[in-house]
């Protein structure tokens, strides 16, 4: 069936150019929102009394 | 189970980071004494009028304290009495509040001084005000219909 | 592993059981919705509302309805559904248990409803005692817990006997998901169960005059916090399962997605506290306990959002991207199943990045009750949630109608989608900004006496309402395209799309399905955050309080 090789053709694709490298540029981007964001909040409790 | 190397280098960056939040937020709280408001002490709340110091609400100069006023609130629905305040600027207050009736907030506008009043228990927090200028309290938790029209209002002055 | 069991489509019977919970849901949308508008037009100054009624009726509506009503029915009709599909047709007890949790919960709504209606509840979908509300509303929100223990007892009893018949294999990674939040649910709503069953409500008929605020509080939270959860993990059983389907990619890892959810089991519910950092009663060292807890929940979420980045990247490096971000050009970006969701978990960046300011602590302090967090846990429930819900709404009901989703109907969805974004960047984007300079939530239009700096908010909450109307614009379309899929929408077959896993000869390990195991930590996990906490509310307790009813 078409559809049965479509996914195994896929799935060997998937092997062969399996590069995580845009995930992990992502995340890490993630990360630092979350730092700024964080610290942002922090600097405007110590600013405050 | 196995995880892809990416992935673990996200989960200590990750990890990593929640652990340094954690740390300045303890260090901060248990060594500077920045805790959040979680005074223990209770008070009868048919009693509030009659007990100590919520009969004399207001500010108050005190000696031989880590501070040197006692601000005292007494709320109940919809006010806050005092209605008005004026703090002397750089003056460490011990704001000291209570509620005779239902739950409500006590949030001073623009600073870090933010509790919760419930009835039978009593809130404090420690600040010292340096900054001068007009600042408007607010009822921060729905207690009725008139929930928005409770405020107070502290003027920092020199 | 092919699983024999499932069958291509729901069958018709568990369709209409489904169905009959969506059809509750969509119902809320669009009263809840109307609500919404309504508070941010009234917080604006340039409206009043007429005929008497009430802002706080008003929001205790909204809240109820979306907060309460919407979300539970959605969750439960879609977990039957994908339990139904993944796990096979439910028995006809099964089934009959399900109709017995959909009619329970539909009764104890339309109770609280009227209460509500009529005045008698003005409490908020809160209800914080001393505020008193008519026996009849805690009667009514008791019956929609237990009728969805009920409806969840369903999805239990399809797994049991799934296990029974396929001894030594891992249960379907979308009816596993489904049970891990069936049973937090019901772990977690004992909490308010206690409450209302053994403080409001003998207190509201007037057998005892008063109640324990801060034991009450804190059963309060130690539910809700995890019903915040219990929101989520559908959208992220969409996002794990559903989504790489739709995109024809693969699940980036089964085994993973079961280790985040055994996760949020384990950590979800010890962490009520993080909701009571600003309140007497309780010592500061069990709050900053219950922080750290709660901060070990953001690792699951972190594992998500790695997962879902590496899904993407997989599909689209296996279609030849290059580059270090080639592959999100390959996504499809005109199929509203997958675009609908993807905004939502785009929308989750910031609403996650807000709930660690809202949990850090003394950090609490600047945000604490102001309406940052109301902008918060609208991009959390009201944008991420919703749109999940609404991008699984356009293939599941055509799928349980025996419709399709058609192209002007896809089209119409991302639109929808659109609009929701636009609507929410102002509302809850103002609502972040002027919650910081310490706008309060939950409160209607008040210019507090002239005070100055009440005057700098009011332009915000004019950002609100513009928000507010477009985001209504988003409601009365969402309702729309329900109404197609559900009843004029052409016949067809519409899948229901279930991903496999990247490594599917990688079986997950079979102690994720030891729930005497995970159970048993959520168990210590509870005992150990509450327990002496508690004791200390209960033998510290001040006098209690009589009941109030201010509005
Ligand atoms: C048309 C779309 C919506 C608008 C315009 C809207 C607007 C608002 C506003 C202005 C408030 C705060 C009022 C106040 O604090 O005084 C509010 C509260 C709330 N909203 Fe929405 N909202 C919308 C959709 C939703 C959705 C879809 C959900 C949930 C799924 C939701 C859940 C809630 C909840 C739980 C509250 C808290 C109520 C309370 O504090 O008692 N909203 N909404
Ligand atoms: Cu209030
Ligand atoms: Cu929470």
């Amino acid at each position: 069936m078409a559809k049965t090789e479509l996914s195994r053709k896929t799935k060997t694709e998937i092997k062969a150019s399996s590069s995580l490298k845009g995930t992990l540029a992502s995340v890490f981007l993630l990360g630092f929102f979350l730092i700024i964001t964080w610290v942002g909040v922090y600097l405007l409790f110590i600013s405050r009394f | 189970m196995h995880m892809h190397k990416f992935e673990k280098a996200w989960l200590i960056f990750g990890i990593g980071s929640l652990l340094v939040f954690l740390t300045v937020l303890g260090v901060s709280a248990f060594y500077l004494g920045n805790q959040p408001p979680s005074c223990l002490a209770t008070i009868d709340p048919e009693k509030v009028d009659t007990t100590v110091p919520f009969n004399e609400p207001g500010l108050k100069k005190v000696e031989g304290k880590d501070w040197d006023y006692e601000l005292v609130y007494v709320a109940s629905a919809f006010s806050y009495s005092p209605a008005e305040v004026e703090v002397p600027y750089g003056a460490k207050v011990k704001i000291i509040a209570t509620t005779k009736d239902v739950v409500h907030g006590f949030e001073v506008a623009g600073s870090n001084i933010n509790m919760m009043l419930e009835p039978g228990y009593i809130s404090e927090h420690v600040t010292t005000f340096d900054k001068t200028g007009e600042y408007l309290i607010v009822c921060n938790e729905y207690c009725g219909v008139g929930h928005h029209m409770m405020s107070s209002k502290i003027k920092v002055v020199e | 592993m092919f699983n024999p069991s499932a069958k291509l489509k729901v069958d018709p019977r568990d369709a209409k059981l489904a169905m009959a919970h969506f059809f509750v849901a969509f119902t809320a949308l669009a009263i809840g919705g109307l609500a919404g508008l309504l508070q941010t037009l009234v917080r604006s100054g340039k409206f009043e509302l007429p005929a008497g009624i009430g802002y706080y009726q008003i929001l205790t509506v909204h809240g109820v309805v979306l907060g309460l009503v919407l979300t539970t029915f959605f969750i439960m009709g879609f977990q039957l559904a994908a339990t139904s599909k993944t796990s096979g047709t439910f028995t006809n007890k099964q089934r009959i248990t399900g109709w017995i949790g959909f009619w329970l919960m539909t009764a104890g709504t339309v109770l609280a409803a009227v209460m509500i209606l009529l005045n008698e509840a003005t409490v908020l979908y809160t209800f914080y005692a001393p505020l008193q509300a008519h026996a009849l509303y805690y009667i009514g929100l008791t019956l929609v817990i237990v009728g969805s223990w009920i409806d969840g007892a369903a999805i239990i009893m399809k797994y049991a006997e799934w296990r029974r018949k396929n001894p030594g294999q891992p249960s379907p990674l979308l009816t596993f998901m489904s049970l891990v939040n069936t049973m937090m649910w019901i772990v977690a709503t004992i909490g308010v169960a206690s409450t209302v069953l053994f403080q409001l409500l003998p207190w509201s008929l007037g057998f005892v005059e008063t109640v324990n605020i801060g034991v009450s509080r804190t059963l309060f939270w130690y539910f809700g916090h995890p019903l915040v959860y219990f929101w989520l993990l559908p959208a992220y059983m969409a996002w794990y399962v559903v989504i790489p389907k739709v995109i024809g990619g693969k699940i980036f890892s089964d085994s993973l997605a079961r280790l985040s959810f055994i996760l949020f089991l384990l950590f979800s519910i010890p962490v009520g506290f993080h909701h009571q950092l600003m309140e007497p009663g309780i010592d500061p060292a069990w709050k900053f306990l219950q922080v750290i807890l709660t901060f070990l929940v953001v690792i699951p979420s972190l594992m998500t959002a790695f997962s879902l980045f590496a899904t993407f990247e997989n599909f689209g490096r296996s279609k030849g991207a290059t580059g270090l971000f080639g592959w999100v050009k390959k996504l499809p970006w005109g199929d509203a199943r997958f675009v609908v969701p993807f905004i939502g978990m785009v929308a989750f960046i910031p609403a996650g990045a807000g709930g660690i300011v809202n949990a850090s602590h003394q950090m609490n302090q600047v945000v604490h009750n102001t309406i940052w967090v109301t902008g918060h846990f609208h991009l959390t429930v009201a944008t991420s949630v919703v749109l999940t819900f609404f991008g699984v709404s356009y293939w599941l009901i055509p799928h349980l109608t025996g419709r399709t989703l058609t192209k002007a109907m896809n089209k119409l969805g991302i639109i929808q989608a659109v609009i929701w974004s636009i609507g929410m960047t102002f509302m809850s984007g103002a609502m972040h900004a002027v919650g910081l300079l310490g706008a309060p939530r939950r409160s209607s239009y008040s210019e507090y006496g002239g005070a100055p700096q009440a005057a700098e908010w009011i332009p915000y909450q004019v950002a609100q309402a513009i928000g507010g109307s477009i985001l209504f614009i988003g409601i009365i379309l969402m309702i729309y395209i329900f109404i197609n899929l559900a009843f004029f929408a052409p016949k067809g077959e519409q899948e229901f799309p279930v991903g496999e896993a990247a490594d599917e000869a990688e079986k997950a390990p079979m102690v994720f399905e030891n729930w005497k195991l995970w159970l048993g930590i959520t168990v210590v996990l509870i005992l150990f955050a509450y327990t002496i906490p508690f004791i200390d509310l209960i033998q510290n307790a001040p006098p209690g309080a009589k009941g109030y009813k201010l509005w």
